[in-house]
């Protein structure tokens, strides 16, 4: 399966990586390249095979509902990039702009 | 009569001693953790492991690290136990996170990032008395087999300075290798610490998956990662996982299985253990010397005691391909909290939100990781989700079933090579599948989550070449049993042709 | 466009309710789930997503989703899956929302609407219920040009309840959600507050001409902030698609907001191709696998739902089935009331009281029943003093009022306020003895024979003393007072 540049635009945007465009024809053939390996999946019978889920069996462990939660020895105010009030400041998304607070 | 020796001499020389010997040294108060820091970084400087040169750190704090040897020193004053690592110098891959040093990954996506909390696995070697020395270099997000994906500069074979270190834990390799220190932590996605082992002449161990927390290790495919410990002999190894395994709170994939004392399956005989070799490990194109030093091997467990006998796993070629679809779309949904909004780099964008999400996604990710995030996103997306991922997952079920069928018919360990080639040069490899293949013999134990040790098996042109045990789920005692009895019967045996490196 | 123009169609609806669990903590790290704390400090390495962080699954979260299911009549799976649902947000710190996805928590349950009116019942089908987390929070307009995000709330858990599309108006969907909130607080499973943002709805919406079965296109109708606007917004976002499709149209599958103020639904302008999530299952947790032992004993131990409340309490405290129904509808009132019925050892006054003193007191108070100050066990011995002609009623109302304000209990408040009866023989026969010097006339009747005249003379006895004195015992003493 070739993934064409169109593709490849595609994935940059899902996956928010700004991608030159004298890069894309590249990136293109070189994911081909690396899916044209994989086609060899399909030759395996995997009808009544479960997919691997992680490989640890006998389920989750829980955990009590208290704390404390593993403390920060630095506040969030050393590391962030950009902090005002105690909150984190990114650009307004501009499709976002007048929209309710709330992700998707 | 000869006067005792400087303390700084003796330090020098304990670095090159066996763990336990240091460690025992230090306890009963004949070095003091202090000095062993000093010899580590006089040790460094020596052998070069600047920037310029070997270029193994991504940091060092020699300052703090003076410092907590001797808060050591105090403990031990006061007699409280400090663990079987007292007054050890170790290196941490800079993947796991630690206070005070950066955390960078190998990454200019986390340039000068801090963890503001530490790994449970870094936790249990400080609690064990281990001073950390610096974090090493790697392949960017763990993404590469060289450490020539490293946004700080590849790391350089202390063996021979032209060749890589294999990877993705080469700075962590390169360490021990150097004589800088004994022990080092090193991660494992497909081969990560035992590949560089390999490449690098020394032992690397990969554990059970849930045999080590994750805690802290920077993910890359989570569902594949491990914490791995790399080391000058196979006993030093065995002390260093000793300490960083058992069940964490903190990861919900650490599993709850007592820790045995590894150390203690030293035995001078392997009757009755019986020993694997995979065919599909031993195909025809092999390179010669390999599958010589191989054969040198077996025999060795032969005069031992232990049965060799054929086998086959049947869907071993098949984990490549597998590992390629599962290790980028973990890794494609892992790296998406590299965003630019709470820690780590942002670059700012005239086109708002998206425009700063991509642009520092963009100028952060080197070339390999962006390949393979891409790669995973397009795996995971829409469409081909079933042809890529559901089936690779599904062909990983068979992988992981081959291995508990060859386990469950009598065998206790498998012995192959641990990689096709000894280590090649500083930019030979340039196609990305072609270096994806380093990783051919070592990525099956990830899929299917089994233990694997690389023990040095010999050299071919001076370069180390390295023999992979691997046992079954929780089986490290019968790896480092066979581990053990392979490294002792090889030592000094060097081949005609061999060379001294 | 009126309801004469929409009479030949039928609206379509399906429910897409996201609860916040009660819990202490957040659903996969120990960080408070309380909110009102000041931004970005209920945090930590887990809900900041800093590199190498790990969930680990909160216990308790998943109990109050059980109870949630079970509740709702749901088949549990024994063994569920969380899965990663990937997106760039900036108030979602890993960039996937942990969820469920193939393999949901719970699935196949139903509830009733519609038992208590003169509508046919509704069965409307529970398709799922799964766990996941919340994002934090983005505040658009705090600072110009750019989103603050406050953390505080990321990882708190949460159940999405999926409804089949049973609804077929709006005022159906209306009392799904508000008999599904009186669940959800019965079980004790969530405050479900909208005002808190405890209780989020999205609402599935087609149209399709009325006795025709196959469903139209729909839309995702989001941003309603009441379940009057939930109603509102269907309407509303059903005229649309209605005009539409007698144009001959089409309605376009795709995310409607609803703008309260100008009444009606418009757009998103988040673009439709970025929702491509990439599901698969979190490799960080392995499967969720139950325990059915304790499933068992999770859904024996559910608090009584409202049905079975209503129904226990109209025959234990002869209750009619309009009060029954009145008192049932808050937990805590119906509670409340419980209490006090009990305590007091007299339901009809407890009832009387619920529903008027206390109503009008909350009310006013702008709190809820469980915020109140006045605890039941209080009120309850209020109205036994009140039984036991300790206080008299217009004394209790007085007594009541000050325990509002101040919390304490009646014997107290009775007493510092002089307002519990007196029975004490020297004040009452000096108010007496009072009451028949200043009216001698009717003394001189009252000792000649006219005992009618009792009642006038206690009734000044009464007044005289303001209200306090006990009046059994001046109807006693009276006589002899006379005489003497
Ligand atoms: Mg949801
Ligand atoms: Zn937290």
């Amino acid at each position: 399966m070739a993934v064409t540049r169109e593709d490849v635009v595609k994935v940059a945007k899902l996956a928010n990586i700004a991608i030159d465009d004298a890069r894309l024809d590249a990136l293109a053939r070189e994911l081909s390249t690396i899916l044209g390996h994989m086609e060899e999946l399909a030759q395996v019978d995997t009808e009544r095979v479960l997919p691997a889920e992680g490989l640890s069996s006998g389920g989750q462990r829980l955990r009590a509902d208290h704390g404390p939660a593993d403390p920060l020895f630095n506040a969030p105010a050393t590391f962030a990039p950009e902090m005002r009030d105690g909150f984190l400041i990114v650009p307004r998304l501009a499709t976002h702009e007048g929209s309710p607070e709330r992700s998707p | 009569m000869k006067p005792p020796p400087r303390a700084p001499d003796l330090a020098r020389k304990l670095l090159a001693q066996p763990l336990t010997e240091c460690v025992a040294c230090v306890r009963e108060g004949g070095a003091l953790p202090s000095d062993l820091v000093s010899a580590a970084f006089d040790r460094a400087d020596d052998v070069g492991a600047g920037r310029e040169s070997l270029n193994i750190f991504l940091a060092t704090d020699r300052v703090r690290a003076t410092e907590s040897a001797k808060e050591l020193t105090a403990l031990i004053g006061r007699a409280e136990a400090p663990g079987n690592l007292a007054g050890a110098p170790v290196a941490v891959k800079d993947n796991i996170a630690t206070l005070h040093m950066p955390t960078t990954c190998g990454s200019k996506v986390l340039e000068g990032y801090v963890s503001p909390y530490e790994a449970t696995v870094v936790r249990r070697l400080r609690a064990n008395g281990a001073v950390i020395i610096g974090k090493t270099n790697m392949d960017e997000f763990a993404m590469g087999s060289s450490t020539e994906n490293s946004a700080y500069g590849p790391t350089r074979n202390p063996v021979d300075i032209r060749r890589v270190p294999g990877g993705s834990s080469g700075g962590s390799a390169a360490a021990v290798a150097a004589g800088i220190v004994r022990l080092a932590l090193g991660s494992e996605t497909g081969g990560s610490v035992r590949q560089p082992a390999s490449f690098c002449g020394i032992v690397g161990v990969k554990p059970t998956y849930g045999r080590v927390s994750r805690y802290g290790l920077v993910a890359f495919g989570s569902s594949l990662d491990q914490v791995g410990v790399l080391g000058r002999s196979v006993e030093d190894t065995a002390i260093g996982l000793e300490v960083i395994a058992g069940c964490d709170q903190l990861d919900s994939t650490s599993a709850d299985v007592p820790v045995p004392r590894y150390e203690l399956e030293k035995n001078a005989r392997l009757d009755g253990l019986v020993i694997g070799k995979p065919k599909e490990y031993y195909p025809e194109g092999l390179d010669p010397r390999v599958a010589e030093r191989c054969e040198r091997a077996l025999d060795a467990f032969r005069e031992l005691g232990a049965e060799v006998r054929d086998v086959s796993l049947p869907h071993t070629s098949y984990s490549i391909p597998v590992y390629y679809v599962v290790a980028p779309a973990e890794a494609s949904s892992n790296l998406a909290r590299f965003d630019g909004v709470r820690y780590g780099l942002r670059v700012a964008s005239e086109s708002g939100l998206t425009g700063m999400y991509e642009a520092t996604r963009a100028r952060g990710f080197g070339p390999e990781v962006t390949r393979r995030v891409m790669l995973g996103t397009y795996v995971l997306s829409a469409g081909y989700y079933d042809a890529y991922y559901k089936k690779a997952q599904s062909v990983r079920t068979l992988i992981a079933q081959d291995f508990r069928d060859v386990f469950l018919s009598g065998v206790d360990v498998l012995f192959t090579p641990t990689t096709p080639t000894p280590a090649f040069e500083l930019g030979a490899v340039k196609d990305p599948y072609e270096m994806y293949l380093s990783d051919i013999f070592t990525a099956s134990a990830n899929l299917a989550g089994v233990p694997a040790i690389s023990v040095p098996i010999g050299t071919a042109s001076g370069l180390p070449i390295g023999g992979q045990i691997i046992a079954g789920h929780f089986e490290e005692s019968a790896m480092f049993r066979a581990a053990f009895g392979l490294e002792r019967a090889l030592a000094g045996k060097a081949l005609p042709g061999e060379g001294s490196a | 466009m009126s309801a004469a123009a929409t009479a030949d169609y039928e609206m379509v609806v399906g429910l897409e309710v996201h609860v916040q669990l009660k819990t202490r903590t957040k659903a996969f790290c120990a960080c408070s789930a309380d909110f009102g704390a000041p931004p970005n400090t209920n945090v930590c390495p887990v809900c900041l997503a800093l590199p190498g962080a790990l969930p680990v699954l909160n216990r308790h979260a998943v109990e109050l989703a059980l109870r949630a299911a079970l509740a709702l009549e749901c088949k549990v799976n024994e063994t569920s899956v969380f899965a990663r649902k990937n997106y760039f947000y900036p108030d979602l710190p890993k960039g996937y929302q942990i969820s469920q996805y193939d393999r949901p928590l719970a699935e196949k349950g139903w509830l009733t609407i519609g038992e208590l009116d003169e509508h046919t019942p509704v069965r409307v089908g529970i398709t799922r219920v799964h766990m996941e987390e919340d994002a934090g929070k983005s505040v658009h307009d705090r600072y110009p040009g750019a989103t603050a995000i406050d953390l505080n709330r990321a990882g708190v858990p949460l159940i999405e309840i999926v409804s089949e599309p049973d609804m077929r108006s709006a005022a159906e969907a209306g009392a799904y959600l508000r008999l599904l909130k009186q669940i959800l607080s019965y079980a004790g499973v969530s405050d479900v507050s909208m005002e808190e943002g405890s209780l989020r709805v999205d609402a599935n919406v087609s149209a399709r001409i009325r006795g025709t079965t196959k469903l139209g296109t729909k839309t995702e109708v989001k941003n309603m902030n009441s379940f009057s606007a939930v109603e509102r917004a269907l309407d509303s976002e059903f005229a649309r698609q209605v005009e539409l499709l007698r144009g001959g149209g089409t309605v376009q599958q795709q995310t409607m907001l609803w703008h309260g103020t100008k009444g009606e639904t418009r757009p998103s302008r988040s673009k439709e191709e970025s929702h491509d999530y990439r599901y698969f299952p979190e490799p960080d947790l392995p499967p969720l696998v139950l325990d059915m032992e304790w499933v068992g004993r999770v859904g024996r131990e559910i608090p009584e739902l409202p049905d079975a409340r209503r129904k226990r309490m109209a025959e234990e405290f002869k209750l009619s089935a309009a009060d029954a129904e009145l008192l049932t509808a808050s937990a805590g009132m119906s509670e409340y009331f419980e209490a006090v019925a009990r305590a007091s050892l007299d339901p009809k006054a407890a009832l009387n009281w619920v529903m008027g003193e206390v109503s009008a007191a909350i009310n006013a108070a702008g709190v809820t029943i469980d915020q109140f100050a006045v605890r039941p066990a209080d009120l309850g011995e209020l109205l036994r003093m009140v039984r036991d002609d300790v206080l008299s009623h217009t004394a209790a109302k007085r007594v009541f009022a000050r325990m509002v304000e101040t919390g304490k209990p009646p014997a107290q408040v009775a007493a510092e306020e002089g307002l519990q009866k007196i029975g004490d023989d020297s004040a009452l026969v000096g108010w007496i003895d009072e009451v028949l010097r200043e009216n001698p006339a009717e003394a001189t009747r009252y000792r000649n024979g006219e005992t009618k005249l009792q009642g006038v003379l206690v009734g000044l006895v009464m007044k005289k003393s303001k209200g306090r004195a006990d009046p059994r015992k001046v109807n006693q003493l009276l006589p002899e007072r006379a005489r003497s």
